[in-house]
This record gives C-alpha cells, structure tokens and sequence, in this order.
C-alpha cells in the first residue's frame, strides 16, 4: 500500500515536473501579466479560410519543427551518449533538394515539375542519408558524436546551395505552401497537424516494439547490451536514420511555409535549441535513460519562452540574454544531480514529519 | 590496436582530400596558363579576387556572377577567384595569391580586423589591393580604394519615401537583422533618427530583430496582432524578413500593398520581392547594390593609366523602387 501512495519526492523523481513546471510558470506568469495572451480568435485569412490564431497558436504552430527534431534527438542522445549538431544543416539539405525536384532545374518555374509527394519523399530520403551517414561515423567507426556531425554541421549549407546552383528558387503554386501553412478550409496550421501525427506514430511504435527497451540498453551500459544479445553498433545506427526522418519532415514544413529557401539562415541554430529541449526534457545528455514526450514539452517550452519575450518588446539587443537567463535556470533545475539533492531534501523532511508524529 | 587502425584510416581520408584539393588547383591553374599562353599578345591583367561564400545570400550570389561575368579572359583580365567564411581562409589564400604575382587584390574581407601584415606584404610584391562591398579596420595608406554601399543612405531613402507618403500617423513594426551588422545599423540608424526627430506622429509599435530570418519575423508581427495593437507600416531590413511579416498579415486578412492598410518596406531586390513589388503586395524595396564591377573596372582602368583617384572611398549608386513606378524591366535589371 505504502508504494501506491503519493509522496513529494516522486514528484521530484519525475522527469516530467522540469519541463512541466516551467511550462506552468511561463502560463502563470502571462496571465499575471496580461491574461488577453491566451486569447484565441477566428478569422478568415487571405485566401478566405477560417482559421485560429493569437499567441498560444503561433506557439503551437512554431513549435511543431522543434518538436519533431526533439523526438529523434532524444534517441540518438540516449542511445549514443551524444548529440547531433547538423540538423539545421540537414534541413538545409532536404529543403533544397524538395524545392530542386519541383523546380526542375529552373529557379522560377511556372508549375511544379514533380509531383509535391515524390519531392518530398526525396527530401526526406536525402535526410535519412545523412542520418546514415552520421550513424556511421558514430556507430561503426566510434567518432564522438559531436565531432562526427560536425562534418555535416560544416558542409551540409554548402551542398544545400550546390542542389540549386547557388540560385535561390521560388515556387508560386498554392499548393506547395500548404504544408507550411493552412490547408484551405481547414483551421488549424498544418504544421500542428503534422506533429500530432509524427507524435502518435512515435508513440505506437514506442509502445508496439521494443525500441525504448533496446535504445536504452546501448545507452546505459554497452557491453551489457551485447552480453544479452543486442546489437548496440545497429541500434545507435538506426537512431541517427530515424532523426533524419524528423529532419526531412521539419525540412518540408520549413520550406513550404516560405515557398523558398534561405541557405544560411533557414534552421540557423536549430540544433541548439533540439538539444536544449532535450535537456529541458530533463534527459541525460551522456545517454541511458529517455522520455520523448518530456522532451518535446522541452520544444514547446522553448517556444513559448521565446513567443513570451516577443510580447514583452523585449529589447533586441537583450533578447539572447533574457533568454539565457531562463534557459540556464531550467537546465541547471532538470539535470539530474540537482532532481536527487532535491529528492533527499524532501526524504529528510519527510522522515522528520515521523518522528515528530512518533 | 582498433583505433590505430581508424586513425590512420582518417589520415589517409584527410591525405585523399588534399590531394583531391591540390589536383583540383592543379587543373584550374594549367588550363589558365594554356590560355594565358594563347593569348599571351594582348597585355593581360592578373586580378585575384577574395570574396565571401557565394551561397552566404542572394546579395553574395549575384556579386558572384557579376564579377565572374566582368573578369574575363575576354576581357582581358586572367582572374583568380578564392571563397572564405572566416579571414583565417581568406589570409591563406590572399598569401598565395600575392605570392603568385597578382598584379590587383579584390578583397571583401569577412571580418574588418586582422589585415595589416597582409596588406603591407602585398604592397611589398608591388600588389595593389582594392575593397569591396566591405571596409577593413587598416591605414589608407594600404589600399588603392574601396568599393562600398552607404547602408545608412539606403535607410534614410526609404525613410524619406516613407515620409513622402504624408501619412496622418506612423505606428511601425521595425524588424530588424542581425543586430551589430553594418547593414542593421546603417538601416536602423536612418528609422531611429526620424522616429526622434518627429516623435509625435513617428512611433515605433515594436523593435525587434528577427536575425534576417522570415519565421521570427512571422512570429514577432503575429506577436503584435495578437495583442490588438494598431500599426500601419512595416519596415523589415530585408526582403526575408518582409516576407515572414506579410505572411503573418495574410493569415488574419490585413490588406497590405498599395494604397491598402498597412505599407511594406523591404531591402536588398531580391527578384522575388520586385515582383511582389510590381503585382502592388508591397510598397517599397531599397537596394543594396551587389554589383561592383563596373566601379572595379573604372578603378583599375584609371590606376593602369597612372591616373589619380579623386577618393578613396567610392560610394556605389543605390536605387529605391516604389511600387507605383516600378517596372517589369527594373525586375529583371536590378532584381538579384
């Protein structure tokens, strides 16, 4: 009976209550300040759909790349003890090829060359490519994972730009931005629902197979993995191509919201931030043990950190700073060190109620 | 034993590139000479040209091809070109170029600080250096010239445009780039200084840098419409950034263009935003003139003439496009 209870430092345990928490307080915190940023209104847009719109569904619709990539950076962080650092760089990459493959060659076409599926099943093919890539160098050759995704990190803009000749492409049909955007007649942004799918069919296959048990076991301790049967090397392997397919997918969404491409500055620091979330998640960075779904509240609290300090006008130039500030509290309060000396605290507490009551 | 055998696997890797590199040179360099070789009558003009990585932005891609198009053998000019993201590269190659005997160093240097002991080596080898499109932090004495666009002039025109409009009132979302870039400054400074000049009826409905990227532009303008807050212009520091602000206008159906309720003001004509330009989406796009060649030519002309020059610094024409005047041949002419 006594396991079933409820106890304090359970709570603290959890690795949800980090990212939970701060979600909480940036809520608390805005509606202290000004209750009209969870308005939510409905209005038709220019192309005259009905659609939702206010703070929460900017959030929401911003988020969605950042928690698609903070899925698969999850399990590459669990299972190889290291972070990939060329997504933005691969979405660079994806993006340039889907609009490569519509454009044809031509950097103003009139209508799309290729049919937009094929387009972006290349995409997300080039991307599992680099995902194998990455997985190679790390899981075969035994490359720290930061150094090994430091060669796409460098390169991967560079071949972004060689797919389009250095032109900057620009698709005028509808169709391609509603990816990115809305589907007419639907309210909600489409990059939303695209998470929400990406998210259940993480979540069945989590629950379906055996991939969390196995990620977490290469993760944890190597050898012991491979003593029992498994094949640590072909696990972080598939980690990394798994990621890739979040990377193709976020690059897709990334380019139909514009219907062009930036080299430079499309997904500039994005893996900054999908580590951040992963770490807000309150996930081990050095591996083992996982929880997407904390990780992805991590890429919404980033988000909705960020959309926070919009409303605020905070001033440009101490944006990064106010930014930092809170990200350094949130790190520092979900890493694990810190979660068990808050866990003893409230042991002691607790054992002092006893007594007294004794 | 492993690790060895990996470490000397990446040796071999790196050896293979280098060489791979090396043949690459090799091939370019020969092929020049057979040409110089051919052409070898006509005195030729050895140039070489530091420039960022083309594929930084459009702006770099067009100043690309336009100094590719003018350097020509057929020209006259037997041109060698070199791509750096950091000085640490583009010293390297400004060395071995000096050292090659170049008799013109074209250089837009991706960082203002570090150049002295380049500069003087090449006025040692008799090289002389002209800038472009960036200034460095050295003596005058140590180049020909500089090539460069004023971006505090292309902010005041398109503030004195949007003055021209004689609106009742100004409320603007002023999207900024990447703060601490010439650019950023010489735009922001020109927005600034009118804002305080005529406060009463110039208000700024928010500041915000977007880092030149549209999403963050996107979500600083649905920012502002979420909190109810009027506004009437939109002054974003490039086309980008134009272009994730009108996105976020069309999601809640705000009319935007000519003579419609909110005025937009981009930089740089890109061919995409002179077009949005023309079909009347926009108001107004001032440009950042990425082509310099002609000004380089006249340059060197002048100095292989052993003419003098009448300034160092060479401020480049810079044009701002209205889209009540603007032309499908200004598209195609000045669109980049």
């Amino acid at each position: 009976m006594e396991k079933t209870k409820f106890q304090v430092k359970d709570l603290f345990k959890n690795q949800f209550m980090i990212p939970l928490a701060a979600l909480l307080a940036l809520v608390l915190f805005n509606l202290i300040m000004d209750p009209s940023f969870f308005a939510i209104t409905f209005s038709p847009n220019a192309q005259g759909t009905m659609v939702f719109g206010g703070q929460l569904v900017t959030i929401i619709d911003y988020g969605s790349e950042l928690a698609l990539l903070a899925m698969g950076m999850a399990l590459v962080t669990a299972a190889s003890g290291g972070q990939d650092i060329s997504v933005g760089a691969g979405i660079a990459v994806s993006g340039s090829l889907i609009l490569r493959v519509l454009c044809g060659g031509n950097s103003r076409p009139e209508s799309l060359q290729a049919p937009i599926f094929v387009a972006v099943l290349c995409g997300i093919l080039a991307a599992m490519a680099i995902g194998a890539f990455n997985g190679m160098l790390v899981a075969y050759f035994k490359i720290q994972p930061m150094v090994a995704t430091l060669i796409m990190f460098t390169a991967g803009r560079s071949i972004a730009s060689w797919f389009n000749n250095n032109e900057l492409p620009v698709l005028t049909d509808p169709a391609f931005g509603y990816a990115g955007n809305t589907i007419p007649g639907c309210p909600i942004p489409s990059p939303v629902l695209i998470a929400i799918l990406c998210m259940i069919i993480m979540a069945l296959i989590l629950k379906f197979t055996n991939l969390k048990l196995y990620v977490q076991a290469a993760g944890i301790n190597e050898r012991s993995a491979r003593l029992n049967g498994l094949n640590p090397t072909v696990i972080k392997f598939a980690t990394y191509v798994i990621l890739g397919v979040f990377v193709g997918i976020a690059g897709f969404i990334k380019v139909s919201r514009l219907s062009t491409i930036n080299y430079t500055s499309i997904a500039k620091d994005i893996e900054m931030d999908a580590i951040l979330a992963v770490a807000l998640g309150g996930n081990p960075l050095g591996g083992g043990k996982f929880s997407i779904a904390a990780s992805v509240i991590g890429a919404y609290v980033i988000q909705f950190l960020t959309q926070t300090l919009y409303k605020f006008d905070v001033s440009s130039a101490a944006l990064p700073a106010y930014k930092a500030v809170v990200v350094i509290i949130l790190v520092v309060a979900s890493a694990p060190a810190v979660r068990e000396w808050f866990q003893s605290k409230f042991k002691k507490i607790k054992s002092n109620d006893k007594k007294e009551v004794a | 034993m492993k690790k060895k055998i990996v470490s000397i696997l990446l040796v071999a890797a790196m050896a293979a590139t280098m060489a791979l590199g090396c043949g690459n040179n090799g091939g370019g360099s020969s092929s020049a000479a057979s040409s110089a070789a051919s052409s070898s009558a006509k005195k030729e003009i050895k140039v070489g040209i530091i420039n960022n990585d083309p594929s930084e932005s459009g702006y770099r891609t067009a100043n690309d091809k336009d100094l590719k198009n003018t350097f020509t053998e057929a020209n006259g000019y037997k041109a060698t070109f070199a791509y750096g993201k950091n000085n640490d590269e583009q010293i390297t190659a400004a060395k071995k170029m000096i050292n090659d005997g170049i008799d013109y160093l074209l250089l837009s240097a991706a960082d203002t600080a570090g150049w002295d002991s380049v500069l003087k080596d090449a006025q040692k080898a008799g090289t002389k250096v002209i800038l472009f499109d960036r200034t460095i932090d050295a003596d005058e004495s140590l180049y020909e010239a500089s090539v460069v666009s004023d971006m505090a002039k292309e902010g005041e025109m398109a503030v004195n445009w949007l003055k021209d409009q004689k609106l009742s009132a100004y409320n603007i979302i002023h999207i900024q780039g990447q703060m601490g870039t010439a650019a950023q400054k010489g735009r922001t400074g020109a927005l600034d200084a009118q804002v305080k000049a005529d406060s009463a009826n110039w208000k700024l409905v928010t500041q915000q840098t977007a880092n030149w990227k549209a999403e963050e532009a996107e979500q600083i303008v649905a920012s502002v419409i979420a909190k109810g807050t009027k506004f009437n212009v939109i002054y974003a520091e490039n086309d980008d950034m134009a272009k994730g602000a009108v996105q976020a206008l069309d999601k809640k159906n705000i009319a935007h263009g000519v003579d419609k309720d909110v005025i937009v003001i981009g930089f740089d004509c890109n061919k995409w935003a002179l077009q949005e330009l023309l079909d009347k989406k926009w108001n107004y796009d001032g440009q950042c003139n990425p082509f310099q060649s002609s000004y380089l030519v006249d340059v060197i002309n002048k100095l292989e003439k052993g003419e003098k020059l009448e300034k160092k610094t060479i401020v480049m024409d810079e044009k701002g496009f209205d889209a009540k005047t603007i032309t499908k041949e200004d598209v195609e002419k000045y669109g980049i």
